[in-house]
């Protein structure tokens, strides 16, 4: 066979076609996923320089003590703790663990009745009505929303007017700055997110399972502990998974509603980042808490590896 | 004989709407202890919905179901002494096929040895022992109804009740599943309620049938019955095929109606045994089956009567060929089915010939 003839059929082959297909994406993935993942890997144990990174390898940046170089390229006299040696970014890790369970368990107690009420008690004809209603949130920016928790929340607030004028308190309420108000906001921001899985996976239920379960002498009830939740936990799985990864980085609602006094992981990596000009330190806490999140979802999952074994 | 067998499912007067849809229009029918009862009809007459009301899916409009002498008016599917083998299955993915036939033995008070056993036992009935370990969702089309019946079984209900259970199989399955349905029923002597609009299925497996159309039962009735003497033209031609001539009641006395057919000529039926149906406007019609007349070859003798006709189609089935004949003074062509005997030439379209028949095989709708 020529070079031609190779060639050719290469062009012409469907792994070609399939390759073109995906190529955008690929691209778009490498450039904007993995090259700053493989940057942020390569700062977290480099140097840190006056306004640069300096290619020197060292691990300092995870653990134990290291020292930036000044401007003129000597070490500095001062020096900083590593992610893993420093107690400050432990206690904001394990704060940021601390909301993003509580988020996440909150979010998806909450939206599975609304998932399940969808799926069983909705007409089919008006399903995708209702879920066009819960996406609307989604019309506003993630900001927004989070800011209207803020106008809701604060001291001179809506829920706080509204209590003293009905005379129920006599001095506002403080929420604005509080866990619980960081909590109530990211659950707001991620249902929809929790919602839409678990009513995939409700949708997907044979409904003669359900009647089954009732003529084979279970009550509604425990049909449902038997049948329905088992054969839902591949979306509630999911979503906690979706709820999970994200609000441990969140970082807008700790700003917003925590106003700065309860910082999270994300808001120490971006003042290590850019205010503290030190990138290799920031890079290591990014990684860091990549790997928690990771050993995290990856132990999640293998404790419900039963619920993902194939089903038809 | 099986009239002596006590009453297991009664319906009074039942009516189900849907909406403004009348679903079901005054069923009113008894099914024994212990009988392999059939629900026939076309697509869409309700025979699900019937079989629905009796295990407690379906709320009635009006009237009365009882089980077992019991009004089930307001009682849940899982408190009713029936079970139900769906026309999907409904087989639990996320469990084994033991788990799966175990189900229903939660609040069973038996050890969990003993429970175990039962389970062993009931797949070994269904013949699917030593299957108990894999995932059900692994399972063929034909294991997963025999799971199915497992699972329903074990609980020893009453009555079970098989929604079109055998559609889904091939051909060929199918005919041994009825087989093994039958042997089953035999064997543990449950009452089984079979919906189906598969004719042959109903007569083959069935000790009574109730032929339904649009939400009403038109004739109750064993196989043999149903065949021999229909009670409407509806369910004559529902159940197997059956030829149609105009015919005129010349006199009836004494038992014996006198009529005269078109091609057939005068004759004397048996009122008891032949006619049947209630008086219809558009005159009445006699009916036969296209195995009871025959096509006279050369010398071949009518063992009763005779006609004239002509061959219009030749439909050839290996051992069978089926022929539409016209027989003379007739419009439409007659179905004469002829077995295809060593010897016997098939033959040709346009060919004149003798039809021999019996008036004793004949039927007669008012
Ligand atoms: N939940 C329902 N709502 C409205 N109409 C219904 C409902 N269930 C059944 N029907 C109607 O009632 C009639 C009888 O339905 P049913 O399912 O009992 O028919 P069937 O005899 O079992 O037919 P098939 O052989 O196609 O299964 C049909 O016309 C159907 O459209
Ligand atoms: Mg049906």
């Amino acid at each position: 066979m020529s070079e031609r003839q190779v060639r050719s059929r290469f062009w012409g082959s469907e792994a070609f076609s399939g390759l073109a297909l995906i190529s955008p994406t690929a691209l778009y993935a490498i450039l904007l996923l993995a090259a700053p993942l493989a940057t942020t890997l390569l700062y977290s144990v480099f140097t840190d320089g006056y306004l640069v990174v300096i290619p020197h390898f060292q691990l300092c940046n995870y653990i134990g003590e290291c020292r930036s170089q000044l401007a003129d390229g000597t070490p500095s006299p001062d020096t900083y703790l590593g992610a893993w040696s420093d107690p400050i970014t432990q206690a904001l890790m394990l704060r940021s663990l601390n909301v993003s369970m509580l988020v996440t368990a909150m979010t998806v107690l909450l939206a599975y009745p609304v998932a399940y009420f969808v799926s069983f008690n909705v007409d089919a004809s008006r399903k995708s009505l209702w879920l066009f209603l819960i996406t609307i949130p989604f019309w506003t920016s993630y900001v927004i929303r989070v800011f209207m928790w803020n106008v809701m929340m604060s001291r001179t607030g809506v829920i706080n007017s509204v209590l003293e004028g009905m005379g129920i308190i006599s001095e506002p309420l403080q929420m604005v700055f509080t866990i619980q108000a960081m909590v109530v906001t990211l659950a707001h921001a991620y249902a929809p997110f929790a919602i839409l899985p678990i009513f995939v996976a409700l949708e997907k239920i044979d409904r003669s399972l359900l009647e089954a379960g009732q003529d084979l002498g279970e009550t509604r009830f425990t049909t449902f502990l038997r049948v329905t939740l088992p054969l839902s936990m591949t979306g509630v799985i999911a979503s906690v998974l979706i709820v999970f990864i994200p609000t441990i980085g969140d970082y807008v609602t700790p700003n917003l509603i925590g106003g700065g006094k309860i910082p999270m992981i994300a808001n120490i990596i971006e003042k290590q980042m850019l205010k503290a000009d030190n990138r290799p330190l920031g890079s290591a806490i990014a990684v860091s808490a990549m790997l928690v999140v990771g050993l995290i979802s990856v132990l999640f999952l293998f404790l419900n590896r039963r619920y993902l074994k194939g089903q038809k | 004989m099986s009239s002596e067998k006590p009453t297991m499912i009664e319906f009074k007067d039942v009516h189900k709407y849907y909406g403004d849809y009348h679903a079901l229009r005054g069923i009113n029918a008894t099914i024994k202890a212990g009988e392999f009862f059939s629900l026939l009809g076309p697509s869409g007459c309700g025979k699900t919905t019937l079989l629905r009301t009796i295990a407690g899916f379906e709320g009635i409009s009006s009237g009365v179901v009882l089980i077992d002498g019991k009004d089930v008016a307001g009682i849940r599917p899982n408190h009713r002494p029936t079970n139900m083998v769906f026309q999907s299955y409904a087989i639990f993915p996320h469990l084994t096929v033991e788990q799966n036939v175990g189900f229903g033995l939660r609040k069973d008070p038996r050890s969990k040895e003993d429970k175990a056993r039962a389970v062993d036992e009931a797949l070994a009935m269904v013949g699917l022992a030593g299957y108990g370990k894999r995932a059900a969702h692994a399972l063929s089309g034909g294991q997963r109804q025999r799971v199915a019946l497992a699972r329903a079984l074990i609980l020893k209900p009453k009555v079970l009740l098989l929604d079109e259970p055998l559609s889904a199989l091939d051909k060929k399955l199918r005919e041994n599943m009825q087989v093994e349905l039958i042997k089953l029923q035999r064997q543990v002597g449950i009452t089984f309620i079979l919906v189906t609009h598969d004719q042959e299925e109903a007569l083959v497996m069935s000790d009574r049938i109730a032929v339904m159309f649009e939400g009403q039962i038109a004739q109750l009735d064993s196989p043999e019955a149903l065949y021999r003497l229909p009670k409407t033209r509806a369910v004559a031609n529902f159940i197997g095929t059956m030829n149609f001539l105009p015919a005129k009641i010349l006199s009836e006395a004494g038992g014996i109606a006198e009529i005269e057919a078109a091609g057939l000529g005068r004759m004397a039926l048996n009122v008891e045994k032949q006619v049947t149906g209630a008086v219809s406007p558009g005159g009445a019609t006699v009916g036969f089956r296209p195995e009871t007349a025959t096509l006279l070859f050369d010398t071949q003798e009518a063992t009763d009567r005779e006609s004239m006709a002509t061959v219009e189609e030749v439909v050839y089935y290996g051992d069978m060929t089926y022929y539409d004949v016209k027989l003379d003074g007739t419009a439409e062509p007659m179905r004469v089915s002829m077995r295809n005997v060593f010897g016997r030439p098939v033959l040709d379209i346009g060919t004149r010939t003798r039809v021999g028949w019996s008036p004793g095989a004949l039927v007669l709708f008012r």
